[in-house]
């Protein structure tokens, strides 16, 4: 049995999710400029992720929505509002430590989602998922090292002083 | 050639040459009134402090008083001319408002002290957080103006004796793309052109470049080659219409934030119609089947969409770049300052790499700075980088410079990045750096988001010491000012932006107690008793050229090596070009012949960064990208801007410079003749922009952001339409205010209204990426804004009086030989054709 449409809906569902993340990792960012521009740039590439992993599910017979979940709004104005009050005072260097350690977890998650959709890619000779595993997987791994990155570079910092 | 209204004509009179000849020497003069050349008592040699191109000038000295300039005629760079802020800059040394005693804060007031007290404050509150926090409380900011011996001895105090990764040069803002733009592409930060590259080339390219107002003496060397016979061609990348795009032959005006589409479909077109070296690209360069990949995605059909900018238009440029015999090109602000900065500057590397236009001859690339000494912060590591391009990532590059000072190599701090001035900003603001040392900069003025800047400056728990040479908006906010020396009050070298070192004596002691940069960090040190690890003291000099010897130490076998240099060697004669070695005993014009780069795994400054994420590269990834050190071809998507235009915010928004003002005019606003030329900040709009809304010049406008809003008159200026421009010198140190607006609601000051986003790569902050919305506040009454009319701020509209300095303005400009000249030109633009 070809169990391929699970695999498509895992990688669907988790690079939806990792889109969310970094969106919220943004508003909850927003006083570390740096750190919020970036996220919502990279979350921008989870969104594609999504839309052109529903468009390859459909030869699959899946029916997986085109739209990346979108939290924006309400909740995240006021998360936004929030952090650039408290991000004027001390210690928000903690939370986005936590906050980047969850981000990395999750995107390195995402990318072995990838390695096992391009293996049974090559395994089923699906050359239109094995493009697209290639075109995509190499974003999941920057997204992942920039989260590495700005850990490595901010952990000092935030504990030491 | 007589006498020249320098402030009406900025670029002075035409002295034609062709292609591969030498650039003719005209002497510019200017003398304080009264004063003849032959009443001087000497003349002090030295070179240009207010920008970056390194004129080489000698100071007028008479009765103890610098009364004067002279361009240098054996000088490389110039030729013996001078551009108006090197003319009359100088006055501003002996404005009467200089500060002369140090001052400490006391009840809330800035008192006169003596420098005892006010550097045993210094001290007393380094020493208290060092041993409560350590370093990490500790940040130092400087500039691009200082001596080169100055920012090494800082880097020394901060890398080797504090032990902090918290230091940077607001270099950070006008030049850290160009650097990382170079690292990225060939390993290491240097500038591959010359300025001679100027006089071979047969198409110019300048992007994002306002050659003719940043570095007004090399527009003039431009202007020369297109008065003399077999002009080359010039191409010109700026939504404003600069003196450069009135003299281009191609301008292509896009939209801002739109750089890397437009590079990318340049290279489209090169790609596509077969221009690129396949042979060099194979032999001396990584990457380039990434960029073909890219750049495919790319036509100029789609560009011409994004940057809104006609598509004949672009092929033309890209015809006229992909088919060059001797490309030069140069970079600056428009690309640095604006998104995705890095990327686009790469891109420009890229043409020159897959051209093979390196190395030879006309063959130039020079990612330009904008201010005099920015080389030297980069290349001394007061930028953050460590000393003589060395990289933090590399173990024993470590090593080699704890040994250069005789630490241990865990005392110098490279666990991770050096810390970005932006970045350090928001350490003060979340309370973790509570120590911030400013040296010549101006930072309530010149960075992004003023409100939020004031903020951080003036909390209670931040330990805030200013050394300056006028009480500043910055200083006016400060625990402790330092009064400094100046340029010509004190000896050192610096570095232009083409790799040329200058030599700076002292002409004239400081006012009152003022002391030279160097003075007070070799002071700190030593009251810090910062010592090395055989227990003599870290900082084993206390003059300048003592401090010079031990940079030479330090440099020794890297890229910027100035072994070969000496002060008595930069005496009476030009600046001479780094590397300077034995090998090379007169300087390097050209880096990179032969196409040989400095990028070898072990020898690269950087292993380079993700081109979006600004994530760096491990050791393990680079060697394995690029094993043998060749140029690397860095391909790079484009995303939108962060801030896109909207109903509530129909317009972008673009700072910038003007010819007359350097930085925020602390000095040029005291210098009469550039002050009267550029008194008041203005606002660009377009012709059919302005129609639409019923606005005419000179109006009162309020231009707002959702960071603040500021007051000024309109210019109906050549820039292109949806777009608006203020220039980003004007502050508040000659308002009521004094440091900011005062409690009006509105200020003058660009940066009120300005972004706070910079490039992830460079982290060089982005001023040209708002979003604005106008509103009149009044009628002008049909009297124009005080803008210059000589400049990017040229009026579309006849019957604005031109921009001119009258007999205050007169400089003698002299050719030595033979009759070979032309009259200025009029009008004053220069250039039109």
């Amino acid at each position: 049995m070809n169990k391929i449409d699970m695999v498509i809906r895992e990688l669907h569902r988790s690079e939806n999710k990792l889109a969310v993340d970094l969106l919220r990792l943004a508003d909850r960012h927003k006083a570390d400029h740096e750190v919020h521009h970036v996220a919502r740039d990279l979350s921008r590439w989870s969104q594609q992720h999504v839309t052109e992993l529903a468009r390859v599910g459909r030869d699959y017979g899946l029916r997986l929505d085109e739209e990346a979940r979108d939290e924006s709004g309400l909740l995240s104005t006021v998360e936004q509002k929030a952090s650039e009050l408290l991000g004027r005072h001390r210690e928000p260097g903690l939370l986005l430590l936590a906050d980047l350690r969850h981000l990395y977890r999750d995107a390195s998650g995402v990318s072995l989602d990838w390695e096992i959709l391009a293996q049974v890619a090559q395994a089923t000779r699906d050359l239109e998922l094995l493009a697209l595993a290639k075109r995509c997987h190499p974003q999941t791994l920057r997204q992942a090292r920039w989260a590495n990155a700005k850990l490595k570079e901010t952990s000092a910092q935030a504990l030491v002083s | 050639m007589g006498s020249v209204d320098r402030i009406a004509q900025p670029w002075g009179s035409r002295t034609p040459y062709g292609p591969g000849e030498s650039w003719p020497v005209r002497v510019d003069t200017f003398l304080a009134e009264g004063v003849r050349p032959e009443d001087v008592d000497r003349w002090v040699q030295s070179a240009s402090i207010l920008h970056s191109n390194g004129d080489g000038l000698d100071m007028a000295v008479k009765d103890g008083r610098i009364v004067g300039v002279r361009g240098r005629a054996v000088d490389r760079v110039n030729h013996g001319r001078l551009g108006p802020k090197d003319l009359f800059g100088w006055q501003a040394n002996a404005s009467p408002d200089r500060l002369t005693r140090p001052l400490v804060r006391r009840d809330g007031r800035l008192v006169e002290t003596d420098w005892d007290t006010a550097m045993g404050l210094v001290v007393d509150r380094t020493r208290d957080l060092l041993d409560e926090q350590g370093a990490s409380a500790i940040g130092f900011y400087t500039t691009g103006q200082l001596f080169l011996e100055e920012y090494y001895t800082l880097a020394l105090i901060a890398h080797g004796g504090i032990g902090t990764n918290h230091i940077d040069g607001n270099t950070r803002l006008c030049t850290a793309t160009a650097a990382e733009a170079l690292k990225e592409s060939f390993g290491s930060d240097g500038q591959p052109g010359s300025y001679t590259d100027i006089d071979h080339a047969d198409v110019i390219v300048l992007y994002g470049h306002n050659m003719a107002e940043t570095q007004t003496v090399l527009w003039t060397r431009v202007l020369d080659r297109l008065a003399g016979p077999n002009p080359p061609a010039v191409v010109c990348v700026d939504p404003r219409q600069t003196p450069v795009a009135r003299a281009a032959t191609v301008h292509l005006a896009p939209r801002p934030s739109t750089n890397v589409v437009l590079m990318n479909a340049l290279l489209h077109e090169i790609v596509a119609n077969g221009w690129v070296d396949e042979e060099y690209v194979s032999a001396h360069a990584v990457g380039f089947e990434e960029l073909r990949q890219r750049v495919e995605e790319y036509p100029p059909e789609r560009a011409a969409r994004v940057c809104d900018v006609p598509v004949e238009r672009i092929r033309e440029a890209a015809r006229l770049i992909g088919t060059a015999q001797r490309l030069l090109s140069t970079v600056l602000q428009g690309f640095y300052q604006s998104h995705q900065a890095t990327a686009a500057a790469v891109q420009v590397n890229n043409i020159h790499i897959v051209r093979g236009m390196l190395g030879r001859p006309g063959c130039g690339l020079l990612q330009m700075n904008g201010q005099p000494t920015a080389e030297n912060t980069r290349e001394c590591g007061a930028d953050g980088d460590l000393p003589a391009f060395r990289n933090w990532t590399n173990q024993r590059h470590i090593e080699e410079l704890a040994r250069i000072w005789n630490i241990d190599p865990m005392r110098i701090p490279h666990y991770s990045p050096p810390t970005n001035l932006m970045q350090m900003m928001r350490y003060a603001e979340e309370g973790s750096i509570r120590f911030l040392w400013v040296s010549c900069t101006n930072p309530a003025v010149s960075l992004p988001e003023l409100a939020r800047i004031r903020g951080i400056l003036r909390q209670e728990r931040l330990f805030l010491v200013v050394q300056d040479i006028f009480l500043s908006e910055t200083a006016q906010l400060a625990d402790v000012v330092l009064p400094a020396a100046t340029w010509g009050e004190k000896t050192g070298t610096f570095t232009n932006a083409d790799r040329t070192v200058h030599l700076s004596e002292k002409a004239v002691d400081p006012p009152g107690e003022a002391r030279p940069d160097l003075d007070i960090f070799v002071d700190y040190a030593r009251r810090l008793d910062l010592r090395d690890d055989d227990g003599q003291p870290l900082v084993g000099w206390t003059d300048p050229e003592g401090a010079f010897r031990a940079w030479q130490e330090c440099s020794a076998g890297r890229p910027c090596d100035y072994t070969g240099l000496s002060y008595a060697k930069l005496r009476g004669g030009t600046g001479i070009q780094w590397p300077c070695d034995a090998e090379h005993p007169d300087g390097t014009e050209r880096l990179y012949a032969d196409g040989k780069f400095w990028a070898a795994p072990d020898y690269c400054e950087s292993y380079g960064r993700d081109l979006v994420t600004g994530a760096p590269l491990e050791a393990t990834e680079y060697a394995a990208l690029n094993p043998s050190g060749k140029a690397v071809i860095k391909a790079a998507e484009y995303l939108p801007p962060h801030e896109l235009p909207s109903e509530e915010y129909p317009f972008q928004l673009i700072t910038g410079r003007t010819l007359y003002h350097f930085h925020t005019r602390t000095k040029t606003a005291r210098a009469p003749q550039l002050q009267a030329a550029a008194p008041e900040v203005w606002v660009e709009m377009a012709a059919t922009d302005a129609a639409d809304q019923g606005f005419a010049e000179g109006d009162l406008l309020e231009i707002a952001t959702p960071r603040g809003a500021v007051r000024a008159r309109l210019r109906v200026s050549g820039i292109r339409r949806d777009v608006l421009f203020l220039p980003f010198h004007y502050g508040y140190w000659d308002e009521p205010g004094g440091s900011g607006p005062d409690g009006r609601e509105q200020g003058r000051a660009a940066n009120e209204l300005t972004i706070t986003d910079w490039d992830p790569v460079s982290k060089q902050p982005l001023f040209k990426s708002a979003v604005a919305r106008v509103t009149r506040v009044s009628g002008g009454d049909g009297a124009p804004a005080t803008a210059p009319t000589t400049t990017g701020s040229r009026p579309v509209a006849a019957g604005v009086p031109g921009t001119a300095g009258g007999s205050a303005a007169l400089v003698d400009e002299r050719l030595p030989e033979g009759p070979r000249t032309v009259a200025a030109s009029a009008p004053a633009v220069g250039g039109d054709r």
